[in-house]
């Protein structure tokens, strides 16, 4: 039976919407959208390169044309629908109606053709190409042009990772437009004008961006294409799995390519409640630490005859580890350091395991400078913290004021960054920094510096009521955020000066730490003084609560708060502890690596968990390998307590997680687990729910700041985002992405000090000494700045020192440049 | 009677026609010369491969046969002219229909197809050829890979008028000796 159309219901168009016609067929679309998404909601495709959703409209390559009629009158030629917006009473035939639009989309496409190379075999887009699908889809069978093509030189670089092929490219200016809206890095421009337009980079200036990688992805054609997947793969021999960025603590879907049992290359996914679409150069190039050949396959033992590490069987090792543990528990205790890169599956094995099969509460995620105020601050408010409830990435979005404290974004949590960026680029969002200078995330958010010396900080935070009062009532705003970074574990007082302004404005904070797994290892209890669920280990009931549901006696769990990293390292090194248990732990990256050797080498027996060989490795009496992010499944709890779920990408390369290695372990120590599998791991941690809030009673007075003294100076630094972190081993084209490796001081500074711009400063403690080039910047003054790790630059092993310590400076050479 | 005779007839008549016995293995076959037989990867005039490792062979197999894994050129090891160079190739002789599919595919005429058709073998391990197996034979004038391009100033020598650049340095080789 057929229906006949009621004619009689009129649309009704809601406040701010208008009514126009596609191709026959009346929709309401809201007011100021662009056609050619109007035309999407219908069903009808457009084709077009240039155009983006998360790009301002350019009209670039006058793909999208279509007819328009306004009035009754026909616009006298077709019009590009992404840049045009609906308009009531508007007529708009797309080419499934409009023979004039049809051919003028062929003809635009024949033009676009005439200097295309047509080299798609031999193409890395070839496949998934734009271009290819919608040549073949609305574009002529045949060219009329038949003199010969304009040629460029094959590919250049514009960076170490990204290469141009202009022959290639359709000028859409995605590139370019991504740059300059999105990243802030307008280092790629259109240069020349007619058929020799081109796009390019200023001359001996590479395009130096974190995000460079998303201009490959986004690019229509194959004209920026990445040398670490150039000629590896094509897209039909791909499998593409839906993953999560193991890198920061932003969580940020990723869709990981592969093929023959190997990672090929990583894409942003598309989350708008996260990452949008867009990812950062390390999420989506740094992934070969996996396949390096130095990886550890099979379970180590250290042979009692001569000492050194051998291949063994997992029952030998399992057995051997458990006996050593059960040894060590049994006489002084052992400690947990679990390394910040777990997910949360792995990191809920770990804290259960120190519990029942050490029974102890010596465990500790943080594999970096931290504080017992930072684990108050932490075990109090942050750990309650979720998408409902606290800072989210939406929440910076629509914030009226942003204030970072200790936190650089753009090094530590790109996506961060990138959301601060665009809240700040619609003039909603005030964006505050409080930091040393003027970093390139302060210019590219439109951000006021409010400089401090370091280790001031908290100082600054409780004289902002007097000294800058606007930023304490734009902070009273609702929806007003508090970001603080991982830094102010090195500030004292930091994180109270933090809650006291987060109380008197009613800000809400976020704490951003800078690896994948500090958020979940906090929430499931790997610390000393949490059980899972933020519950308080000191908490009698909650105690008894989780005895219950694991199923042990009560009085398993010991009442009182353990130690944190460095008093495990410092009990292990004074013989207090007699056994470590150590995750991805790098020394270097530790408060005092100095201690941490001394730990390593003094505790009596130690089991590592490990991919790669590393000095835990060196010192262990057993190794156990563990899969990399790739080879396992589970979920990160990224930093605004939202879970991130990933499956595995590379089925059955026999490696196991760390979960499924420590119940075995466990089970040998006559404990049971139940983390056979991430997901049993998980159902197991969901049973314990989450505990309730008891409040953080922060109360640590900010210090009063000595002067440095004289050939001194106070030294601020923090980390890069691509350096020599441990999973970027192996990617010499993301690495050439680095930032240039310099000190920064004030012109003052610089004069106290008898440096020169372009010349070498000398750092040191008494420990060691760097010598590195010198730049001068908008600093307070007795202030140097230095990257903690990248490149010959590395603070902690060197010089043993963080941010906030006092460091010696003097006039250095080039010769003395210590490698 | 008659009929027998006629029977005889046909034996005897056939004493006269071409014999169409073959002799092989003592006297081998030659074969059409564009019989599809056993593949070659060929090699520049001064004996750099021309595999770039594309893979296009591979996809082209309908038997899917051939097994192709590429690799990076580097200035201190160069297998080929190009950015890339097929650093695994297996041709696997129990799959391959000889076809022919994987020659037309080749973008740089390194993958022919030679005519040796003599392709058994007792197991199946043999049958599974490599590189070292299917690359053509160093000719005078070539030089075992890796090394820099011989030939030109520039690629567009190299692969212009390599040919017959090779051929006179091939000739002054041998006047000077």
């Amino acid at each position: 039976m057929t229906i006949a159309p009621d004619k009689s219901t009129e649309i009704v168009v809601p406040e701010g919407h208008v009514k126009l016609v596609i191709d026959g067929v009346e929709v309401v679309a809201p007011k100021g959208e662009l056609l050619i998404r109007t035309a999407e909601r219908l069903g009808t495709v457009i084709p077009r390169f240039c155009d983006h959703p998360l790009l301002e409209p350019a009209g670039a390559c006058r793909q999208c044309l279509v007819e328009v009629e306004m009035g009754g009158r026909p616009m006298p030629k077709p019009q590009a629908s992404c840049t045009m917006t609906v308009a009531d009473g508007m007529v708009v035939k797309t080419q499934l109606t409009s023979p004039v639009a049809d051919k003028a989309q062929q003809g635009v496409m024949e033009l676009l053709l005439i200097n295309h190379p047509l080299d798609c075999p031999i193409c890395d887009k070839g496949g998934e190409c734009p271009l290819q699908n919608q040549a073949i889809a609305h574009g002529r069978s045949d060219s009329r042009f038949h003199e010969h093509k304009r040629t460029f030189p094959k590919p250049i670089n514009i960076s170490t990772q990204v290469l141009l092929d202009r022959e290639r490219c359709v000028l859409c200016q995605r590139c370019t437009r991504f740059s300059a809206q999105i990243a802030g890095d307008p280092f790629i421009e259109l240069l020349e004008r007619g058929a020799q337009q081109q796009i390019g980079t200023a001359q001996e200036k590479p395009f130096q961006s974190y995000f460079s990688g998303n201009t490959i992805q986004i690019c229509p054609v194959g004209a920026l294409t990445s040398a670490a997947y150039r000629f590896r793969a094509r897209p039909f021999d791909l499998v593409s799995t839906p993953s999560v960025c193991e890198h920061c603590s932003s969580g940020c879907a990723e869709r990981t390519d592969w093929r023959r049992g190997k990672v090929q290359r990583k894409l942003a996914g598309d989350d708008p409640q996260v990452n949008e679409e867009w990812i950062c150069d390390k999420g989506r190039f740094a992934f070969r630490y996996a396949t390096t050949a130095d990886r550890i396959k099979r379970p180590l033992v250290r042979d009692e005859e001569t000492g050194e590490l051998r291949e063994s069987s997992w029952t030998e090792a399992l057995q051997v580890a458990a006996a050593g543990l059960a040894a060590a528990r049994d006489a002084n205790g052992v400690g947990v350091l679990t390394g910040g890169r777990l997910t949360v599956e792995d990191a809920y094995a770990y804290s259960k395991f120190a519990r029942i099969a050490l029974r102890t509460n010596d465990i500790d995620f943080r594999a970096r400078p931290h504080s017992a105020e930072e684990l108050e601050f932490l075990s109090g408010t942050t750990v309650f913290t979720n998408p409902d409830n606290g800072v989210t990435f939406q929440g910076i979005e629509s914030a009226p004021a942003a204030l970072l404290v200790a936190f650089e974004p753009e090094e530590e949590a790109p996506i961060v960054f990138l959301r601060l960026r665009k809240a700040a680029r619609k003039g909603t969002t005030k964006v505050f920094h409080l930091g040393q200078f003027t970093t390139p995330a302060v210019e590219k958010t439109f951000g006021t510096l409010l400089a401090c010396v370091p280790g001031s900080e908290a100082n600054a935070l409780n004289a902002l009521p007097e000294h800058a009062s606007d930023v304490v009532d734009l902070l009273g705003k609702p929806g007003a955020v508090i970001l603080v970074g991982e830094r102010a574990a090195e500030i004292p007082g930091a994180f109270t000066a933090v809650a006291r302004l987060a109380e008197r404005t009613g800000a809400k904070v976020a704490w951003i730490p800078r690896r994948a797994g500090e958020r979940g290892a906090l929430a499931v209890g790997a610390t000393p003084n949490l059980l899972p669920g933020g519950r308080h280990v000191a908490n009698a009931a909650a105690r008894t609560e989780v005895e219950r549901t694991w199923g042990v006696e009560e009085g398993t769990i010991p009442a009182t708060p353990g130690r944190d990293t460095t008093a495990i390292l410092t009990a292990a090194a004074n013989g207090d502890l007699s056994g470590l248990v150590v995750g991805g732990v790098d020394p270097f990256d530790l408060p005092d690596p100095a201690l941490a050797e001394k730990a390593l080498a003094g505790a009596a027996f130690i089991v590592s968990l490990e991919q790669r060989p590393s000095a835990a490795t060196a010192h262990a009496d057993v190794v156990l390998p563990i899969a990399p992010a790739a080879e396992k499944s589970g979920s990160f709890l990224n930093w605004e307590g939202r879970r991130r779920e990933f499956g595995t990408i590379l089925e059955g390369t026999g490696s196991l997680s760390d979960c499924r290695v420590l119940d075995t372990l466990a089970v040998e120590m006559d404990a049971d687990l139940f983390t056979q599998t991430p997901a049993a791991a998980a159902a197991d941690l969901a049973r314990l729910g989450e505990g309730v809030p008891s409040g953080s009673s922060l109360n640590v007075a900010a210090p009063l700041q000595s002067p440095a003294g004289a050939g001194k100076a106070v030294l601020a630094t923090w980390h890069r985002l691509i350096g020599n972190g441990s999973l970027q081993v192996d990617e010499p084209h993301l690495a050439g992405t680095a930032r240039p490796v310099v000190a920064k001081v004030a012109e003052a500074t610089a004069q106290q000090f008898g440096l020169e711009t372009g010349g070498y400063v000398t750092v040191s403690t008494e420990r060691g000494a760097i010598t590195l080039p010198v730049e001068t910047d908008d600093l307070p003054e007795g202030v140097i700045w230095l990257p903690t790790n990248s490149g010959d630059v590395t603070v902690r092993a060197t010089l043993g020192a963080g941010h906030g310590s006092i460091v010696s400076v003097s006039g250095g050479s080039s010769s003395g440049v210590k490698s | 009677m008659f009929e027998s005779l006629k029977g005889f007839g046909v034996t005897f008549g056939t004493m006269f026609k071409k014999v169409v016995t073959e002799e092989y293995p003592e006297v081998k076959k030659v074969t059409a010369p564009r019989f599809h037989g056993r593949h070659q990867l060929n090699r520049h005039p001064d004996g750099l491969e021309k595999c770039v490792g594309c893979e296009l062979c591979a996809w082209a197999c309908p038997a899917d046969a051939i097994f192709v894994e590429g690799g990076d050129n580097t200035e201190e090891a160069r297998y080929s002219p190009g950015e890339r160079f097929g650093a695994d190739y297996q041709i696997n002789y129990l799959r391959c229909i000889g076809c022919g599919l994987c020659i037309e595919a080749c973008p740089t005429r390194s993958l022919t197809m030679t005519n040796e058709y003599e392709l058994a073998d007792d197991n199946r391990q043999d049958l599974i050829f490599t590189k070292e197996d299917l690359l053509a034979p160093l000719l005078p004038g070539m030089e075992q890979p890796p090394h820099p391009m011989r030939l030109g100033e520039n690629e567009q020598d190299y692969y212009v008028n390599g040919p017959q650049l090779a051929k006179v340095a091939q000739e002054g080789k041998g006047t000077q000796q």
